[in-house]
């Protein structure tokens, strides 16, 4: 189990995915696995950094742990930002024509598909959001 | 990542190498704002493209959008990650991809 803390800054986010790429490495991650991981990683991250503390900076802490057991990996983001679940959105609509679409949405809903995983919570004033799928 | 560009008379190319992430995206924006005048054909050849976030895919709708009405827009040469990332976002359905 290993823990990064940085203050939650669109800026961090390479040290966010060099943390995650060695850790996935030492999990015996294979690549197609990681590049997965690291783009839902990503689409988390950048959403704490621009949501969650408005104009303030707090941290953001992700938590990554070895499930050997079901050949998974845990992680956990937390941030003591505005309380906010990701999850409770409707998902965009993906079928409409290139003209009517946005983007608002996406980075989640792709979470969502390609994670086992996907689980909110707000606890000891934090939001806990975490993904758990197979490596 | 890097960004090569190859102009041809109407037809640009774009090569990307690396990430297309959320860090990245705004220098290819930039580079479709200075380059899509006058372009009819635009080709993205991702043979190189390690992989695309949310950030990549806004890019590209609206390169997409702007090249709708002009002329034509292609993607080609994706890998097994960025092919993922269009289907699960529907993309697949908008965008030409060879």
């Amino acid at each position: 189990m290993a823990e990064l803390v940085v203050d939650a800054l669109v800026e961090n986010l390479n040290q966010v995915l060099a943390f995650t790429e060695e850790q996935l490495d030492l999990f015996g991650c294979s690549m197609k696995f990681a590049m997965k991981i690291q783009i839902a990683v990503e689409e988390i991250y950048v959403n704490i950094a621009h949501y969650a503390y408005g104009n303030e900076t707090g941290k953001a802490s992700v938590l990554m742990e070895h499930l050997p057991d079901i050949s998974s990996v845990r992680i956990t983001f937390k941030d003591s930002g505005t309380p906010y679940n990701p999850l409770a959105h409707e998902d965009p609509d993906i079928t409409l024509e290139a003209e009517k679409r946005s983007i608002g949405g996406l980075g989640i809903l792709m979470v969502k598909k390609t994670m086992d995983k996907v689980e909110y919570e707000f606890k000891d004033g934090q939001n806990c959001l975490t993904i758990t799928t197979t490596i | 990542m890097d960004i090569k560009k190859a102009l041809d008379g109407e037809n640009l190319t774009i090569s990307l190498t690396g990430r297309l992430d959320t860090l990245t995206s705004p220098e290819l924006e930039k580079e479709l704002q200075e380059s899509l005048s006058g372009v009819k054909n635009l080709v993205f050849d991702f043979a190189d493209l390690e992989y695309i976030s949310s950030a990549g895919l806004r890019v590209l709708l609206s390169a997409h959008k702007q090249m709708f009405n002009n002329g034509n827009m292609v993607v080609k040469n994706i890998n097994e990650t960025v092919s993922e990332v269009f289907e699960v976002t529907g993309f697949s359905d908008v965008l030409n991809i060879e």
